[in-house]
């Protein structure tokens, strides 16, 4: 995982050093003497070799310094932190709503296998795959952000409630629905076809039968016993569904008008605040590889086979 | 009566004589699910008709800005309306399809021969030219694509379709080289394959000439299936922005109009057309692309 984080770094930190301008551009004002510019780039190294300062930045970016933002004037740490709570809200809302969808249906579509229920099930997570998530985003705003105005369409609560109040938190809460619902909506294929596949095939399965022949009910063979089995890949897929969240969350968030992670840098590529975008990047990347590792670590916890010595 | 009856029989007889073929398989699939068969219909038809429409249309004509027509309405001028530079949505739609499908058209072709190259040789090979790929596939697969993406579309000066082309399949081989080596690993080990060793036969011609044809069904489908998420990706990208040239039109630019809450609301007839255009072709190939599997796998087969 470090040497993943170091390769990427090094790929970032050449891709900043080919955008043009540096941290100072956004300093100089029709005062400011261009003889004092130069010195403060000879001060904070830029004219050093590219190791040097590779060296100097990953040594800052390990011990959470990002550099300053051109555009906000502010430590780049401090601007990610306050998005960074937004999107993590808004990630946990979509991933508790995807399983709320996703299980249930699964469930369904796996116990009555061939009915009209499991096809339309089926035919719904097809759809659901194929549907870009700009294009689904947009019309769920237009139906029910417009049309119907069920919904908020931009921002994260609204301003009239003081903070920490009990309206305050539901007007958060409201304002994070509907792009919580649309990812939700989209993520849940992966699920939806994995439990029904596993339940299908532990249909057949000795313990089952053993079950069944001890006179359990078949709605507890399938509550208690099936279930169970088939939750572990769903489990092994809770870390990618993280990574998707992240991936998702540029598209959302531009929909949405949420100020998160995502709309950040999209800001931040139109304004060519580059420390923000290296900054962001290897968060993103750190966060999908943590993403991936947790799924390794929930598999070993949850299926002893797998565990690695 | 029975005389009918021999001769359905020994029609069947001749049938199962000779297992079909995997065309026939693919043919029959599609003969029995309705909704595939239409779905291959109205791409078919629809893909015609774009790229014959659009070789009348002039690029430089159309995305002209005529003050004018201003958010002209669907009408007699213009078919779908204007958008706020009073361009035809129509001609957009039109060469933004065309425009769309064809840089997916390369993209999937590129990354699928790369893609297909690195997974049968490693799978093939195995050992340390195994080990070396899988560390570059692992890595191109934690790392965020996306936004490498878009960093980079913006960085590079001259900025073209061909330079996205390129930048989209240097992302874009990682899944279809982790596939094609898992089914040629294992394909590998089979017995014709170490028969064929034994004789003396080269590698590369095992590769190419002996485990390709036997993994083609899935590479088909793998392809079909890289061909919508990449008009998805695109038409994404052009969507946020970092997608075609301004200048160029396409169906991603086209719903990005919808960014402005006016036009999503009142102006409908700019954006909805394009998405559900993208809608329709993301539909349609994937099940397309989902029929041809299940005629690959026998077991899921319903012709």
């Amino acid at each position: 995982m470090i040497p993943q984080l170091l390769i990427l770094s090094l790929l970032i930190f050449i891709m900043a050093k080919q955008m043009p301008g540096d941290p100072f551009t956004g300093l100089i004002t029709p005062e400011s003497d261009a003889n004092r510019i130069e010195e403060l780039r000879e001060e904070a190294g830029f004219y050093d070799p590219w190791y040097v300062q590779y060296a100097n930045w990953i040594i800052g970016v390990a011990q959470g310094d990002f550099g300053k933002s051109y555009t906000y004037k502010v430590p780049v740490a401090d601007l990610i932190g306050e998005r960074a709570m937004n999107t993590l809200w808004l990630s946990l809302l979509s991933v508790v709503l995807l399983y709320l969808i996703a299980i249930p249906l699964g469930v369904l579509a796996g116990r009555y296998q061939d009915t009209l229920v499991d096809k339309s099930i089926v035919l719904y997570s097809f759809v659901s795959y194929a549907i870009p998530t700009f294009v689904l985003g947009l019309i769920f705003l237009f139906l029910f952000g417009y049309q119907l105005g069920w919904f908020p369409t931009a921002g994260t609560v609204d301003i009239k409630y003081e903070e920490s109040t009990k309206a305050y938190i539901w007007s958060k809460i409201y304002h994070m629905l509907l792009p919580a619902i649309t990812y939700a909506v989209l993520g849940t294929t992966g699920v939806i076809q994995y439990l029904r596949s596993e339940i299908i095939d532990s249909k057949s399965m000795d313990y089952v039968r053993t079950a069944r022949s001890k006179g359990i009910p078949i709605r507890k063979v399938y509550s208690k016993h099936i279930f169970r089995n088939s939750l572990l890949p769903i489990a092994a897929f809770f870390g990618f569904t993280i990574t998707g969240l992240l991936g998702g969350s540029i598209f959302i968030e531009s929909i949405f008008g949420y100020p998160g992670m995502g709309q950040l840098f999209m800001q931040s590529i139109s304004s060519r605040d580059y420390s923000v975008i290296t900054a962001l990047v290897l968060l993103f990347g750190f966060l999908t590889l943590l993403g991936s590792l947790l799924s390794d670590i929930i598999m070993s916890i949850v299926d002893p086979r797998i565990r690695i010595d | 009566m029975s005389e009918q009856l021999v001769n359905t029989k020994s029609q069947n007889e001749y049938a199962m004589s000779s297992p079909p073929s995997g065309f026939q398989v693919i043919i029959r699939e599609f003969k029995k699910d309705k909704l595939a068969m239409f779905s291959l219909v109205g791409l078919f038809v629809t893909l015609l008709a774009i790229f014959i429409v659009a070789n009348f249309i002039d690029q430089d004509q159309l995305m002209k800005v005529s003050p004018r027509d201003k958010f002209a309405e669907p009408g007699e001028k213009f078919f779908f309306g204007a958008d706020q530079g009073g361009r035809s949505i129509s001609g957009q739609l039109i060469l933004g399809a065309r425009n769309s499908i064809t840089i997916a058209f390369f993209v999937t072709l590129i990354t699928g021969f790369i893609g297909i190259a690195v997974g049968l040789i490693t799978g093939y090979f195995g050992g340390w030219i195994d080990n070396i790929f899988m560390r570059i596939i692992d890595f191109f697969i934690t790392i965020p694509s996306l936004m490498i993406i878009i960093v980079l579309v913006t960085m590079i000066p001259k900025y073209t379709v061909t330079e996205f082309i390129f930048i989209m399949s240097t992302f874009l081989w990682v899944g279809t080289a982790r596939l094609v080596r898992s089914k040629s690993l294992t394909e590998s080990r089979r017995d014709y394959v170490n028969a064929s060793k034994t004789m003396g036969t080269r590698d590369t011609t095992i590769i190419f000439k002996e485990i390709m044809p036997n993994l083609s069904s899935i590479l088909i489908v793998e392809m079909t299936l890289n061909f919508a998420g990449n008009v998805g990706l695109e038409t994404g990208l052009s969507y946020l922005g970092f997608g075609l040239p301004p200048s160029v039109p396409s169906l991603g630019t086209l719903v990005s109009y919808a960014n402005n809450p006016l036009i999503l609301e009142e102006k409908w007839w700019v954006w909805l057309p394009a998405s559900l255009l993208i809608l329709f072709l993301m539909l349609a190939i994937n099940y397309v692309g989902q029929a041809i599997r299940r005629s690959a796998d026998a077991k899921q087969r319903l012709g």
